[in-house]
């Protein structure tokens, strides 16, 4: 447990009457990717500033590196890039990079090959006014990269983003924690990370409702898989009586099941041989997954 | 530590390099200056004052209105826009502390303010020089205002950065930063001339009005210059008032300096609290 690079116990912060975070309990460990997903005021947001130190939480404790957030050696460790960032339009990419290496009490040299690193060598001499918010991005994760930091918190660094950026972006993540770092990033949809994190932390009116790998919240949702039939002629009621499916229209029958049962009915309709033209299989979506654990939890409660 | 107050001092220089601030002050001041100097120039043969120490008199009073707006305009910005723009987030979870980031931007922005009364101002002085109308006593005269600017400058920065950390959003620290400038140059001096009249002569007058005089940067700025030129003689006013104060002329620089600190200290304090 000493080694995890960041430790959040039993974290609670109120503003006012409101709980923003009630009782958030974690780890993460060095080179592991973590998604934390929630919709907009679930929490997210206030974790990460407590994480950095600018909240001083009421109860529980976070430890970075086992040190205190916001003390020097855990600033120095943790790079951080905010949901919305806009530099001075005025200075070049280079000028940006250059100034937080210093900060940070980097060497500026590194500075070139960062901006290679997110694909902004050509622009690096060019105002930030004319980059587009693709280029932006990239401009404040290199800012993020400056001086191999062990924890990285990115706070939705992809909304916004065009799918082709948002696979580059994740690319680099995947590059940032093969090198040992850990990387926390946050996002309001789960199909955003789909599989790009090793595991997902769900959040929900400011409780942690979920805590695993993908596949296994997958598992435990237990949504059913969706089976649609077509049969080769107008035969819906035939096959809807065999397979005990519900009837669509005269072609398609519709049917759910279990992850588990689903070769057993694949193997139903693959009996009924000429009747069947098509199969189609759809697993519930992220979102559903998603749904299952904030919505229907949250209903639960109230 | 000082890596990283130089970081944000040079980029605040380079920042008024590129939007063109530095030029403009600069400009602002040269012209200014010279258009007193080249009109006012008329009397100063029939008195036979030096002609450089009665343009350094008309400018200290041009620097009591020009140089705090300018300070003002530079400060408003600096934290208040930090946190509009998301990049005091990116700055102060990095390894630099609030004292370090307010004393690097007070750096760059004296330094800009400096340099544009050196090149505004110095432009005047080298024109007197270049139409014979120089004198060593009168180029001490211009560096001595050229300093004692910049002085206050700083001390108008210093409220500036009070302003933009109370009010952490850029346009009503930019409205503040006017109301500060009209109040303190403007308003100030006509409230403690309304007192004095009707006060006439009482206890007011004797004790309250010269540290009145003090407390406020731009009244200490002229009362010190105005003396130090030994213009009462050249301007009458607020100059003639010097003679009769109860502390030498230097106190009102060690003033301005103490008004200094003492708004750093607040700007301070307002920022380690914030939360970006």
């Amino acid at each position: 447990m000493t080694d995890s690079v960041l430790s959040i116990k039993n974290l609670t912060k109120r503003f006012g009457r409101q709980t923003a975070v009630d009782g958030v309990s974690f780890h993460i460990e060095p080179g592991e990717r973590a998604a934390l997903i929630g919709h907009n005021g679930a929490g997210k947001t206030t974790l990460i500033k407590s994480i950095l130190g600018f909240l001083t939480p009421e109860e529980g404790s976070i430890s970075v590196l086992g040190n205190e957030p916001g003390s020097n050696a855990a600033r120095r460790s943790v790079a951080y890039l905010p949901e919305a960032v806009a530099f001075q339009k005025a200075l070049t990419g280079v000028e940006i990079l250059t100034f937080f290496s210093r900060l940070k009490g980097e060497d500026p040299k590194a500075v070139p090959g960062l901006l290679e690193k997110v694909g902004l060598s050509e622009a690096g001499r060019r105002r930030v006014g004319t980059y587009s918010k693709g280029m932006r991005q990239r401009l404040g994760l290199a800012q993020a990269l400056i001086g191999e930091p062990s924890l990285v918190l990115l706070d939705e660094p992809t909304s916004g983003l065009d799918p082709v950026s948002r696979q580059d972006f994740y690319a680099l993540v995947e590059e940032v924690a093969a090198r040992g770092a850990a990387v926390l990033l946050s996002s309001h949809a789960l199909s955003e990370v789909e599989a790009k994190t090793d595991r997902v932390l769900i959040m929900a009116h400011g409780k942690l409702v979920a805590d695993d790998t993908l596949a296994s919240l997958r598992r435990a949702a237990r949504l059913p898989i969706r089976l649609r039939v077509q049969g080769a002629e107008v035969a819906a009621d035939e096959i809807a009586q065999r397979l005990g499916g519900r009837r669509v229209n005269c072609r398609s029958v519709e049917l759910f099941c279990d992850a588990d049962e689903k070769l057993s009915h694949l193997a139903a309709i693959s009996a009924l041989g000429s009747l069947v033209e098509d199969v189609e299989v759809t697993l519930p979506s992220l979102d559903d997954v998603y749904r299952h654990f904030t919505g229907v939890d949250a209903k639960k409660e109230s | 530590m000082f890596t990283r107050v130089l970081a944000v001092a040079s980029l605040e220089i380079r920042i008024g390099l590129r939007n063109r601030w530095l030029l403009l002050a600069t400009l602002i001041l040269a012209a200014f200056s010279l258009a007193l100097a080249l009109l006012g120039s008329a009397p100063a043969g029939t008195l036979g004052v030096d002609r450089m120490t009665i343009t350094v008199a008309s400018l200290a009073s041009l620097s009591v209105y020009l140089v705090p707006l300018l300070a003002l305009l530079l400060a408003f910005d600096a934290i208040s826009g930090e946190i509009d723009r998301g990049t005091a987030l990116l700055i102060f979870s990095s390894p630099i502390s609030r004292v370090e980031f307010l004393l690097g931007k007070a750096i760059g922005h004296f330094a800009v303010i400096l340099i544009a009364l050196l090149l505004g101002y110095g432009l005047t002085a080298g024109v007197l020089v270049a139409f014979g109308g120089g004198s060593l006593a009168g180029l001490t005269d211009f560096a001595r205002l050229i300093a004692t600017s910049a002085m206050l400058g700083l001390s108008f920065l210093a409220i500036g950065y009070i302003a933009s950390s109370a009010t952490r959003a850029p346009g009503t620290a930019a409205a503040l930063a006017i109301g500060i400038w009209l109040v303190a140059v403007v308003l100030y001096d006509l409230a403690l001339l309304g007192a004095l009249v009707a006060d006439n002569g009482g206890t007011f007058s004797r004790s309250v009005f010269p540290l009145a005089l003090l407390a406020n940067p731009a009244d200490a700025f002229r009362l010190f210059n105005l003396a130090a030129l030994g213009a009462s003689d050249l301007v009458g006013g607020m100059a003639g008032v010097s003679d009769a104060l109860p502390y030498p002329p230097s106190a009102a620089l060690a003033a301005i300096a103490g008004v200094t600190l003492a708004a750093f200290a607040a700007a301070a304090a307002i920022l380690k609290r914030i939360e970006p």
